[in-house]
This record gives structure tokens, sequence and C-alpha cells, in this order.
């Protein structure tokens, strides 16, 4: 199971090698999430239009190692963009991948990139 | 610059770091620190999670980073050998020499393995460091792959650790058996008739207990088969932990000669020196007043203590008496014990309450004069302890007749523990932290705190065990109140509302939508609180289902099916008043069959189907609507079921048709929303077979009619259903249920029941009576118009959901492929199927 999550790792802007398509815009429900499919990972997209914003991050909760984070609701925690995981309401930054309410867990994020509506994600591989 | 080594990184040696960055300010002492184990300091006392989430860093004390930036050198994975006190130099494993001025001794204890025959096979473990549960749970893996059937695990020990090591093997899925060589479980802190409730408490849940039984054997070949104690008297065990009590480390001690106890343990005085005035010993490994003290908080303030005495504050020393009290909750069960547990005859006196039925225990001990308590023991129930503790503590007068303390004052108003307020500043609330009463309220009065997040953050109070919050939480409230400052209960960071302030806005205003109700009332982008909360809100008014604003459901509701712990999905039809037809029921049998799903006829008679993949529920659900079935809301904080007895048509002691009306009343509240889910009962007669007081509403027939009892649960905490009118026609009885329940939705905050909604209510059961039946207040129209309303506005969520292309997109798991999710693993059980467990 540890190698499930091994493969996560946060990519920054800058280290970006593909950047792959994902879909349309309109395929993707509005203040909410979906999951992504890159090769073997499982990637939970989501879209902020209340400041038009998106982001990304790995759909394995980290607690107990289930494929969930993209089915969480989203908002802020004090204007930080965050989202609950579903199962035990796990608060997690999408800006850096911490955990809000203080555990040591981490999650991976990925850079999302919006061209000509089209929804790509940022990948080292 | 002096150097300070401190040998040993468990707790307490973390503990004496923090005491150090926090005491000096200066860099007149450089600290190196030594540990035996590959990681840094972590939290033993919560081993047992470890099991639960094998998440290593969780339990971390502190991460690697912060002893960098403290300027601590940390050295993992490096035993110290030997200590010269001639030339102040100690010796590592590595063969490295590093010179010291002053020298901590931190290096805690290890498990205790006694002499028995056998002990060295395969399958036996002891259960103190995460390398031995690792190993442990390996072993597991391994059992559970060759052997069928029942694993045994045994477990030898039933004290504090081996109770949680019992419920870690419990949680592996195996059938646990603690083996006690005492006649009693935690024979150090409880008497013999709490251990006999305690162990009547873990046998309902699983456990076996073997008490009095001295292993003389391990038995098998090259790994454990069994144990046997007598001749005749063996049990058959796969693998045995052993959590026999503990043995200080003071090997390093003989090195140098430093004096120690015929028992071991490395001799201090009250500063924490041994015999050599350069080298101190905290924790366990100290033998302090001939005693080793096995719990946190005293290693805790041995770690000050030879901190204060190091940096040269010589006047502080350890007390006379240190206070053994611990609270904890073993496998579920709270336990307790403060001061003096047991009480000799010659010192006072004792009051016992013990019920069976309940699997209680109090003891408290009082003073021959009965003007003080001494200590005592709390089973089942510890919810007092931290106010026991403080009377305790600091000697606070106590009611005349003591046993008010444990029975309460009965035909009085109030608590006879008196208020938090009553106990003096100097008081310890939090003694892992050693914080006090008055640090805690000059937080807030002179430090400028405002509420219960601010106050721990700036005291640290709470952040140990955390056993002491129920009364941290007291205290910030009470100071608050005191200073005149409102406790106001709001939703979340985004709205400055409670839930009724919120109703209320959003009716009144019109409001269509959460984007437009942040916008007027709130701030931010919401978050999972407040979003859920709000769309209950929209449905209670407009009945609108789950399906109009699927962003700010719960993960539930967007889904209409319940989350369950692989990220599957469990689907739930509903079955009026439990009635349903062989057809249906063949229905159920097929669509269960054909979808491979895990089948279980659920407490409120109807079935549940487990293990429905997202991209299956449209097609599971389009069979069932096909078949004549529709949602049955499990997922939703709605009305549920309305359980029902067979009634007057079949029963020979039945008085009314209890399921037609139990099916009346269940179809006319379906899909109704309300501030947390909401059950209902319809039972024929009074032998009360449909259990309609454990209900948020109950109905019993009774001659000339119905009793309707309202706000009962079951759950966590159970609570009977209280009678609210007698003797009422089908007519009348569903007039009360719309005006009480609307009254509910209306006013009640989120997920609050309606057992603990009338507790809060002002004014109780007579209030809601006469706005009910009297209707005082003059809404008793409207509120029967509301429901009407919502009743004339139903329709199946899932209906709608499968026959709108545009809201059945949502049932997918992948947005750019049309792959399911292939991490999702499951097992045989019983001839059925069970997600994997990782």
């Amino acid at each position: 199971m540890q190698n499930l999550i091994d493969q996560y790792q946060t990519v920054s802007k800058n280290n970006v090698k593909t950047w792959f398509k994902v879909g349309k815009t309109d395929d993707f429900p509005v203040n909410s999430g979906a999951c992504i499919k890159y090769k073997t990972k499982q990637v939970a997209v989501f879209n902020f239009t209340v400041n038009n914003k998106w982001y990304a991050c790995q759909n394995l909760c980290p607690h107990k190692m289930e494929m969930v984070l993209s089915l969480g609701l989203i908002g802020d925690k004090e204007g930080i963009p965050k989202v609950a995981c579903p199962l035990h309401k796990k608060n997690f930054s999408l800006e850096d991948g911490s955990n809000i309410n203080g555990d040591d867990l981490k999650i991976a994020i990925y850079p999302v990139k919006i061209e000509n509506e089209n929804v790509y994600i940022g990948f080292e591989d | 610059m002096k150097k300070i080594i401190v040998v040993g990184n468990g707790m307490v040696g973390y503990k004496f770091c923090e005491k150090f960055i926090n005491l000096t300010k200066d860099n007149a002492f450089k600290l190196i620190v030594f540990g035996e184990e590959p990681r840094p300091a972590y939290d033993r006392v919560h081993l047992s999670e470890f099991f639960e989430n094998r998440n290593a860093k969780a339990l971390e004390m502190a991460p690697i980073e912060w002893y960098e930036s403290n300027n601590i050198d940390l050295i993992t994975n490096t035993r110290v050998v030997s200590i010269h006190n001639s030339s102040k130099t100690i010796e590592t494993i590595h063969g490295e020499t590093y010179e010291y001025d002053y020298l901590v001794l931190a290096t805690g204890s290890s498990a205790f393995v006694p002499p028995i025959k056998g002990v060295e096979k395969d399958g036996v473990f002891v259960y103190r460091t995460i390398e031995d549960l690792e190993d442990t749970l390996a072993y597991a893996e391994t059992l559970k792959k060759n052997k069928n059937g029942i694993i045994k695990a045994a477990v030898l020990g039933g004290g504090l650790l081996g109770l949680e090591a019992a419920k870690a093997v419990k949680d592996m899925g195996f059938e646990p058996h603690v083996v006690e060589f005492a006649p009693k479980l935690m024979p150090r802190q409880l008497d013999s008739r709490g251990s006999k409730v305690l162990k009547e408490k873990i046998e309902s849940l699983g456990i076996h207990v073997h008490l009095s039984k001295a292993t003389n054997k391990i038995l098998g070949e090259d790994f454990i088969t069994g144990m046997e104690f007598g001749e005749y008297d063996k049990i058959n065990v796969d693998m045995l932990v052993i959590s026999a009590g503990i043995r200080p480390r003071d090997e390093l001690a003989k090195t140098c000669n430093l004096e120690t106890g015929t028992r071991g343990g490395i001799t201090v005085n009250n500063k924490m020196q041994t015999s050599d005035p350069n080298i101190y010993a905290i924790g366990e490994v100290a033998l302090y007043n001939e005693m080793i003290y096995g719990l946190v908080a005293p290693g805790y303030e041995m770690a000050e203590v030879a901190v204060n005495q190091i940096i040269g504050n010589e006047d502080a020393v350890m007390g006379e008496d240190i206070d053994m009290s611990t609270k904890l909750k073993l496998i579920g069960v709270d336990v307790a014990s403060y001061g003096e547990p047991f009480m000799p005859v010659e010192k006072g006196y004792s009051i016992i309450y013990e019920n069976k039925t309940k699997n209680l225990y109090k003891r408290i001990n009082i003073s021959h004069d009965g003007k003080k308590l001494l200590g005592g023991i709390l089973i089942g129930d510890a919810s007092d302890y931290n106010m026991f503790h403080q009377i305790y503590l600091n000697s606070l007068p106590i009611p005349e007749d003591a046993e008010e303390l444990i029975l309460g004052s009965r035909g009085k108003e109030g608590s006879s523990l008196g208020s938090v307020m009553d106990i003096p500043d100097a008081a310890q609330v939090c003694s892992c932290e050693s914080i006090t009463k008055g640090d805690i309220c000059s937080a807030i009065t002179e430090g400028g705190c405002n509420n219960l997040g601010d106050v721990i953050t700036k005291t640290k109070a709470t952040s140990g065990c955390g056993g002491c919050k129920p009364m941290v939480v007291d205290l910030v409230n009470e100071t608050l109140k005191s200073m005149g400052k409102s406790v106001k209960v709001t939703l979340c960071e985004h709205f400055n509302y409670n839930r009724q302030e919120l109703y209320d806005l959003i009716k009144v205003n019109k409001v269509e939508n959460y984007n437009e109700a942040l916008s007027l009332f709130g701030k931010g982008f919401g978050c999972e609180i407040c979003k859920p909360t709000i769309a209950s809100i929209f449905a209670s008014i407009n009945m609108e289902t789950a399906n109009k604003q699927v962003a700010i459901q719960d993960t539930n509701d967007r889904f209409l099916a319940n989350i369950q712990r692989n990220g599957t999905y469990s689907v739930v039809p509903r079955i009026p008043g439990g009635e349903i037809t062989p057809d249906k029921l063949i229905t159920i049998g097929q669509i269960g069959k054909k979808y491979d799903l895990y089948t279980k006829i659920t407490g409120g008679q109807r079935i549940d189907l487990f293990g429905a993949q997202l991209h299956e529920l449209p097609k599971i659900w389009k069979e069932l609507i096909d078949a004549g079935f529709e949602s049955g809301h499990a997922y939703g904080k709605s009305l549920r079921t309305v359980k029902s007895c067979v009634g007057s048509t079949w029963c020979r002691y039945g008085m009314h048709e209890s399921v037609t009306f139990a099916i009346e009343i269940e179809n006319r509240y379906r899909g109704l929303r309300s501030p947390h889910k909401f059950k209902g009962g319809v039972s024929g007669c009074i032998r009360e077979c449909a259990e309609a007081r454990g209900k948020d509403f109950g109905l019993i027939a009774v001659e000339g009619g119905w009793n309707l009892y309202i706000c009962g649960n079951g759950g966590a905490t159970p609570r009977h259903a209280v009678l609210f009118a007698e003797q009422l026609d089908n007519e009348t009885a569903i007039k009360y249920l719309d005006r009480f329940l609307m009254f509910y939705i209306r006013t009640a905050g989120p997920l609050v029941r309606t057992a603990p909604w009338l507790d809060k209510l002002d004014g109780g059961l007579e209030y809601v009576k006469e706005v009910v039946i009297e209707d005082s207040l003059g809404i008793a129209e409207q509120l029967e118009q509301e429901m009407q309303e919502l009743v004339d506005k139903y329709q199946c969520e899932w209906k709608q959901a499968i026959e709108d292309p545009n809201m059945k997109k949502r049932f997918k798991h992948f947005i750019n492929s049309e792959d399911t999710d292939d991490s999702l693993v499951f097992v045989p059980m019983r001839g059925q199927k069970m997600p994997k467990p990782w």
C-alpha cells in the first residue's frame, strides 16, 4: 500500500515536463471536484468558480489510503483554499498540500493550466 | 559554552529539549541528543493509533527539522554504550567519544519479558516500539494468508498497555485473549470490584479474559501454537503479544558505578541528580522515592526540574507526592483512577456505586471526618473525572452528604460538583503541560485571547493527552461570560449566524441558492460545515432535492448514496414500515446478485446493498425504480424509516393497525430534510415490539387511540422518547407530528437530533406542548401549512437523477476516461465480499 502513495509528489510549475490535457472546462462540475487519470495516477481537480481558480491534488487521502478526495467538499480556511476528505473530514490546503487540522499528513499538489477552455495538469513524468 | 548530552530521545527526552529551549535564551549551552531508535521521539501513549493508520510521522513529538532549527544535534540510530565519569565522556556503539559537562539519562524502559519456556518462538512479540508493532503486523499478515478460520491472539498482561494491545489485535481481525497473572485486570489502578465491572464490559466487546493464570510454557515447534498454564490448562493461540510490565534501562549506570535500586532504576534525589552530581536521570529510568513512575506527567515534571537545575534555578525541585491519577479510554470504555484508589480502613471510608446493567462503577474515598476526598475510581463514565481530580488535588470542600458527589443531589437543581470557577487559581488543570486554572483564565483576562483556540495556542493546555479538554472548554466559556463577552455559537468562519437565524434570513429574503446566501450574509468560499447546513435549509424551505445544488451537498447527498470505507457506496431502497412483497424481495436479491453487492438487513427494517461503484449507481437505481422502489434517503439528514410491529392485522395481542399507520407516516415524511436524521416507530400495543420509544417520534396503540412519544434515539447516547400526548386518533396524531417536526426543523442547530434539541430548549417538554398542542405562539396553522406544502412537493430524487442526462453525468469515477477505479480490492467473507483491510 505504501508504494501507492509514493507515486504522488508535489509538482511545481517550473518542473513540469508534460502538460496533460484532461478535458474541457465544461466537463468539470462547478465549485466542486472531479477525478482524472494520468498513467497510474488518480488526480482530483477542483474548479473554484467563486475566485475563478483551479487546483489539483492527489485523489488518495493519506489518512486511510482511499481514493476519495475528489468527492470532498471544497471551501476555504481563513482564505486558504481547501478540500475536506469525505471520509473523516481531514482538511487539506490546496495551495501547499498541508493538513489544516494539524496532523502531520500531507498531499501532493499539481499545477493546473487553462488554455482555450481546455484544462491541463502538469506532471514531471 | 557548556555541553549537555541527553541519552535517550523518547517522550521525556524530547520534553527536556522543549523545556530547555523555552527556559534558556542565551547560547550558554550546547545540546546533543542520542536516540537509539531510527526516528525522532514519538508519542508512545498513542501507539495503538499506529495500528489504525500506519503513520509513524503522525505520532512524532516534533519533526527532525525542529531539532535543527533549535540548534540541537540529534543523533538517531546510535546507542550510547558507556560512561566514563572520570573524564566526563561517553562512548557510542560506533566507538565515537563525546565530552559532556552535564549528562542527562532519559533512557526510559524496555518491555519486561518473563522467563517463560519457549518465549523465543516465532509469533511472540513485545508491545513497546514502532518496530515491535511493525514486526507484529508483518506476522499477522502471514497468519491471515496461511490460515483459514478464526485466528486467536493472546496478550500476556492485563494492565493498561496490555488492554491497549488487546484492542490492537482485535482491530487486526483476530480473536483477542488477555492473560493476566493477578486475579484482576489493571491490578495497580483498580480495586477488585471495579476490575470486575471492567472485565464484564470488555468481555461483552468480544475480548476473552483469563485471570489468575501463570504461564509456564509457550507451546509449538518453531512457532507458537498455544500457551500452557497448568498440566491440563492450556489455550490454543496463533500469536502472543507480551505486555507484562517494564524494566528501567539502567545498564549505563553500571558502566560508571552510579547507584541503582535493587530492582532496577537509577537512584535520583529531588533535583533529579544521580550519585554523580553531573549526571541526571529522568523519566522511567529514574528511581525517585524508591519508585519508578511509568506515566508521562511525572516524567515531564522531572524533565523540567532537570533543566532548571542545570541552568541554575536551584529552587525547582520534585515534589514529595507524585500524582499518579490517570484517565483514559480503553477499548472505548472510560477508566479513571485518582489519588488513593484503594482505601485502608484506618484512613477513611468508601462510598461505592455499581450499576451492572450499564457497566458503571464509581468509588470515592472520603476522610473519616467526611471533609476531604482522598481518591477514587470511575469506570464506564469518567465525565466527572476532571472535577473529582481537582477536588482531590486542592482539597476543595465536598458536600456534607458525600454520596451526592456520585449520586447527584436529589431533588435539587444543579450539580453537586460545583462550578469550575470554584477551583483555586493555582490548581493544575493540564498536568501534561503544567498549566494552572490561573494561566488559562489570565490568557483571556490579560493575554487578549478571545476563544478556545487562542487559549490553546497561547498556553499549550490540552495539547498533551487532551484529557483536560472538557474542563478547559468550561473555564474558557465561564471566563468569557464573566467578562460580559457573549459566547456566540455561529455556524463557521464564513457565516456569523446560527442555523435558526440563517433559516429565517433565507426564508424572509427569498434567497434562491447558496452563492446568493454567501454573498448576502457570508464571506469567503464556504466550507464543509456551512455548505451542507445551508443545503438542508433550502431543502426544508423549498423541498428541493439534492440534485438542484449539487456542489454544496455533503458527499453522501451529492451521490445520493452512503460512501463506505473504501470509497464505494451503499444502496438502500425505501421499504415503508418494513412491509415488502415476495416479488420485490426477489428483485432486490437479483440486483444484489447481478452487481455482486454485500447484502445486509438494516436496523430500520430495510435492506442495504454495499460495494457499488459510482458508475453502477444509476444502473442499479434504474432497475430498482422500474420494479417500483424509490430512494430510501439513507444517505440524507432526513427521515429514515418508520419501524413497525405487525399490529392487529396478524398479532393476537395487537390493538390497532400499526403497519398501516407506519406506512402512512413514512410516506408522508419521506424525503423531508431536517437538521439531523430522524426516525419513527409505531407499535400495535404496549409490548412495544417496534421500539417506538427509541425513536425521534413514536406511537404506541392504547385503548382509545395512540400515545405519542417524542425525542428519543438509540446510538451512542440512548434516550427514551417522552410521553407527549395520549389517546390520539390518527388525524390528530398526524397534526401534532406535523407541527412538532416543523418546529424542530425551524429551530434546531445543525446536526442536533431531537433529544439534545429538547434538552437545550428553554422550557423543555412543557414548552413544546404549549406550542404544538395549545398553540401558544399562534403558529400552529402555519407549521401545518408549511409541512403540507413540503409533503405535496415530494419527488424521488433518484428518479429525477436518472431521467436527466445532465444530472446523471456526475456518476463517473474519471472525467477523462471510461476506466473504473482499479485500486479497489475486495476479499471474501462468509459467502459475500468486503473491502480489503490494508
